[in-house]
């Protein structure tokens, strides 16, 4: 269901909102860059920041915090798929997790 | 209650549908009716090229070295001098073989055409939600098929790398590679727009009263395909720009460093200087990861179809609802999840930790309990029932048998210290076989003859049918059981002279002239169902709307449907297989029949 | 013939046709993308040396503020239509377009700067990754921008005829940029700062 023109005003202050809140995050992440992390930590810090991000965008401008059952199912679906994706391949390239020393190649 | 008479003027506020141009009504349609059936007779052409592929590496297999009879000459000096197989030609044979199968024969058929027909009117919707979409959908695949097949025409000849191309060998095949990978893009976005399509269509065009737990079991199937296909789908599709770059813009992102082919070392495509950097250089493996995050699930692609098919068949000639629908359902979701998480299971010899090596097995064995559940379900539903055995149900009975003896095989393969010794060997085909073969293939054909009534008015031939079944079931299990016997003798798969190198396959190869056999005999006993096919359609007996008495919604569309499948809007008022009711006086309850006074 | 729902939501799942069909092909992109950020991970992994600093940060950081932006002026393209004023919602949309064009064009010259000094994808396995990634983004701006440059042109008659139905067209469009942008905003941090 559509929401009508008065709450859509009310959604334009949140657009502005976010819009702030995102350049800001822009410019939070260029700046944390600079500082020299150990890269575990800069590699963290960068995702989070990230996901931060996307999360207001896909919450606030794609409206998916009043999404629908379809939609939301299929896009938890999706990160539950998209992580292993991301994840298994590069796990069954460390040679063993149980000699302790995941970074032996 | 009966619906309105016939099929020739159905309601419809708009264009008269009659009143379209040769080329728009049958070419460029947008009825699913009409999509589904260019999906399903291409695919069935595709079938039958890919098994002569078949025939022309088993002739080989039985006979290595020997010129081929009679058409051995056709193949030019490139693929076969004097008529005798070159490796490479064996190899292209074999590519194509399984490429055309899988993605260009079982899924258009099981996929586009049975679900593009069947499921709207199993819904009782008017047509898919998105006709344009459909219809774009065929003729990307079209094209798509198109430049599958004329790979064969180019220098080097088709895609030889397996229909697997793992690199480095793909990387660095000729150029029908390329064609394999656009190929492969072309049917890949087809895939993606249809499976858009099917998820919409079933969540949004059900009809009044049709519930989740109302739907016939195919469409649920049809409805967990397409999540596989949704999102399974698109790492293939990466990861075939990822080999494009590397063979065409000189990247290495499957090329590891100081690889060395022929004695020389390979420094890239175009000739990046020896010192130039590359971090890190690039990893075979990666390849084997994309690909088969999508083929596995590609391979639940290819039977949840059939479950389906099957399904509804034996529903109706047992005259019984099937068993634990609830546990169907629960299972064909359940299996669609787990599929996304079992793929290194084709990867378990490429050195991977012993860790998430249990991770593999663990999850493999997890995903056959579903599939278990699915055929102890429809074995159960054949318990107490008074079945007709009739031309669709014949397939569908020994579709059962076949695909448990598949899945049982598989056992082995998901087991990594089992699969040390029969990976890569005739064992896994005759496996893969087995479940797609006699499996998936025989449903399909059940499918054909369950539902052709529905498609033109008339029902095919019952005596050829009959011919049909019997003669490839014989011959079809002649062709795949002794493959688990030489592949158990350590005979490995993909070499072109049957294995006759080495001398542990000694003993096996005789198997290689009876497989040559029975594939002969498989082949010549299609003849009777291309012929039943074609000439039913024309002369075949003719049908009412519901000749099979059988309880689901497409069933009360006329035979043909017209266009907007349904004369009055359909209602639908029980389950999907409401078979002998206690209390009815017919052994059979539609769905869309109100309550008798 | 009629088929339901492609305008109105059905009230069951809540959802017009259409809506749902986006959000599934997005779905599918992530995977998309996926397979790529998953791809550079394990090639990045099994590296001895990964190049730093070879990207422009500032051109980076400046084409993530201007897609940013283009993602408000798109969902302000929307929201004009819910409002029913079509010349705010025209300017919108036609912002977006210049936006994405601009983005493009920052990105012909980071290729050109690197193309020209002979970094092409085959230079390292990071520049092979970024072109891809990167190349297969813009591809998707590129796509996003012919999809805009048809609501902008003969497209627009349709808010005449159906107003309901436009409106869910740029709403589609709208969800299908949002995405692009998203994809950008993760690009950006592990393809420039890491």
């Amino acid at each position: 269901m559509h929401p009508d023109s008065e709450d859509v005003q009310k959604s334009v202050r949140s657009y502005m909102i976010v819009f702030a809140m995102l350049m800001v995050f822009t410019l939070v992440t260029v700046g944390v860059a600079r500082l020299s992390f150990a890269v575990p930590v800069a590699i963290a810090v960068a995702l989070i920041i990230a996901a931060m991000k996307g999360a207001m965008v896909a919450g606030v401008f794609m409206h998916l915090s009043h999404e629908k059952r379809w939609v939301y199912g299929t896009l938890v679906l999706t990160v539950v798929f998209f992580a292993a994706l991301l994840l298994l391949p590069v796990i069954t390239s460390l040679d063993s997790l149980a000699t302790g020393n995941p970074w032996v190649r | 209650m009966d619906l309105a008479a016939t099929h020739d003027t159905p309601v419809h506020d708009h264009a008269h549908h009659e009143d379209l141009p040769f080329w728009r009504k049958y070419i460029f349609s947008l009825d699913h009716k009409v999509i589904g059936i260019q999906y399903a007779i291409t695919g069935l052409l595709f079938l039958l090229f890919g098994f002569f592929l078949m025939m022309l590496m088993r002739y080989q297999l039985a006979y290595p070295g020997q010129p081929i009879p009679l058409i051995g000459n056709w193949f030019g000096a490139d693929k076969a001098p004097g008529g005798i197989m070159l490796p490479e030609f064996y190899n292209q044979l074999g590519a194509m073989h399984g490429t055309i199968m899988v993605f260009l024969g079982v899924v258009p058929l099981a996929v586009g055409g049975f679900g593009n027909f069947v499921m709207p009117l199993q819904i009782g919707a008017p047509d898919m939600a998105f006709p344009k979409l459909n219809m774009m959908s065929y003729w990307v695949y079209f094209v798509g098929g198109v430049v599958m097949l004329g790979s064969f025409f180019l220098p080097g000849g088709a895609p030889q790398s397996g229909w697997t191309s793992y690199p480095p060998l793909a990387v660095i095949a000729p150029a029908g590679q390329t064609a394999w990978l656009f190929g492969m893009v072309f049917l890949i976005t087809s895939s993606l727009l249809g499976s858009i399509n099917f998820i919409v269509t079933i969540v949004q065009l059900r009809a009044r009263g049709l519930s989740y737990m109302r739907l016939p079991f195919f469409v649920w199937a049809q409805l967990v395909t397409a999540f596989l296909l949704l999102l399974a789908f698109p790492p293939l599709e990466a990861a075939a720009i990822l080999q494009l770059m590397d063979r065409l813009a000189g990247t290495s992102f499957f090329l590891p460093s100081g690889l060395v082919v022929s004695n020389q070392v390979l420094t890239g495509m175009t000739g990046v200087a020896e010192g130039a950097s590359r971090a890190g250089g690039g990893n075979a493996l990666l390849w084997q990861h994309l690909f088969w995050f999508l083929a596995h699930p590609e391979v639940y692609v290819l039977i949840l179809p059939a479950m389906g098919i099957v399904s509804e068949i034996i529903a109706n000639n047992t005259r019984k609802p099937l068993w634990g629908y609830r546990a169907l359902v629960y299972s064909v979701i359940f299996l669609g999840f787990m599929s996304f998480i079992v793929w290194a299971h084709h990867m378990f010899m490429t050195g991977m930790g012993t860790a998430i090596s249990a991770f593999f097995q663990t999850t493999t064995m997890i995903i056959s309990i579903p599939s278990v559940v699915i055929l102890t379900a429809l074995l159960l539903s054949l318990w107490g029932a008074s079945i007709r055995f009739t031309t669709p149900m014949l397939f569908a009975l020994a579709f059962l048998p076949m695909f448990g003896i598949g899945g049982l095989t598989g056992l082995p393969l998901g087991l990594a210290p089992s699969d040390i010794h029969l990976h890569d060997t005739y064992y896994v085909i005759g496996h893969f076989h087995y479940v797609v073969a006699p499996g998936t293939i025989f449903a399909l054909f059940a499918g054909v003859y369950y539902w052709f009534p529905k498609a033109t008015g008339r029902r095919m031939n019952d005596l050829l049918g009959k011919i049909h079944f019997w003669g490839s079931f014989v011959c079809i299990n002649l062709v795949f059981m002794p493959m688990f016997i030489q592949g158990l003798g350590g005979m490995n798969r993909r070499l072109y002279d049957g294995g006759m190198q080495y001398a542990h396959n000694a003993e096996l190869l005789h198997w290689n002239v009876v497989i040559g056999f029975a594939a002969w005999g498989l082949g010549l006993f299609q003849l009777p169902f291309i012929v039943n096919f074609f000439a039913s359609i024309k002369w075949g007996a003719l049908v009412d709307r519901n000749p099979w008495q059988a309880t689901t919604l497409e069933w009360s569309a006329p035979s043909p449907p017209g266009h907007g499948n349904f004369v009055t809007e359909p209602v639908v008022y029980r389950g999907p297989y409401e078979y002998s009711v206690p209390g009815s006086s017919t052994d059979f309850t539609p769905q869309f029949e109100p309550e008798h006074a | 013939m009629n088929i339901p729902y492609t305008v109105e939501a059905r009230p069951d799942s809540g959802l017009a046709n259409g809506k749902l069909g986006i959000w599934l092909f997005l779905a599918s992109e992530v995977m998309l993308f996926g397979a790529l950020f998953s791809t550079y991970i394990l090639l990045r992994v099994g590296a001895d040396t990964w190049p730093h600093g070879e990207l422009s940060v500032p051109l980076g950081a400046v084409n993530t503020i201007i897609l940013i932006g283009s993602s408000v002026t798109m969902v302000m393209a929307w929201a004009s239509l819910k409002m029913n004023n079509w010349g705010r919602h025209r300017m919108f949309l036609a912002l977006t377009f210049l936006l994405a064009l601009v983005f493009l064009v920052n990105k012909y010259f980071e290729y050109e700067e690197h193309l020209l000094a002979g970094e092409g994808p085959n230079h390292n396995t990071f520049l092979a990754i970024y072109y891809t990634l990167t190349g297969l983004h813009g591809l998707h701006i590129v796509g996003g921008m012919i999809v805009m440059g048809y609501f902008l042109g003969p497209g627009a008659g349709l808010w005449r005829r159906n107003p309901a139905q436009f409106t869910n067209r740029i709403e589609y469009t709208g969800l299908y940029w949002h995405f692009v942008d998203l994809v950008w905003i993760f690009l950006f941090p592990v393809l420039y700062l890491l």
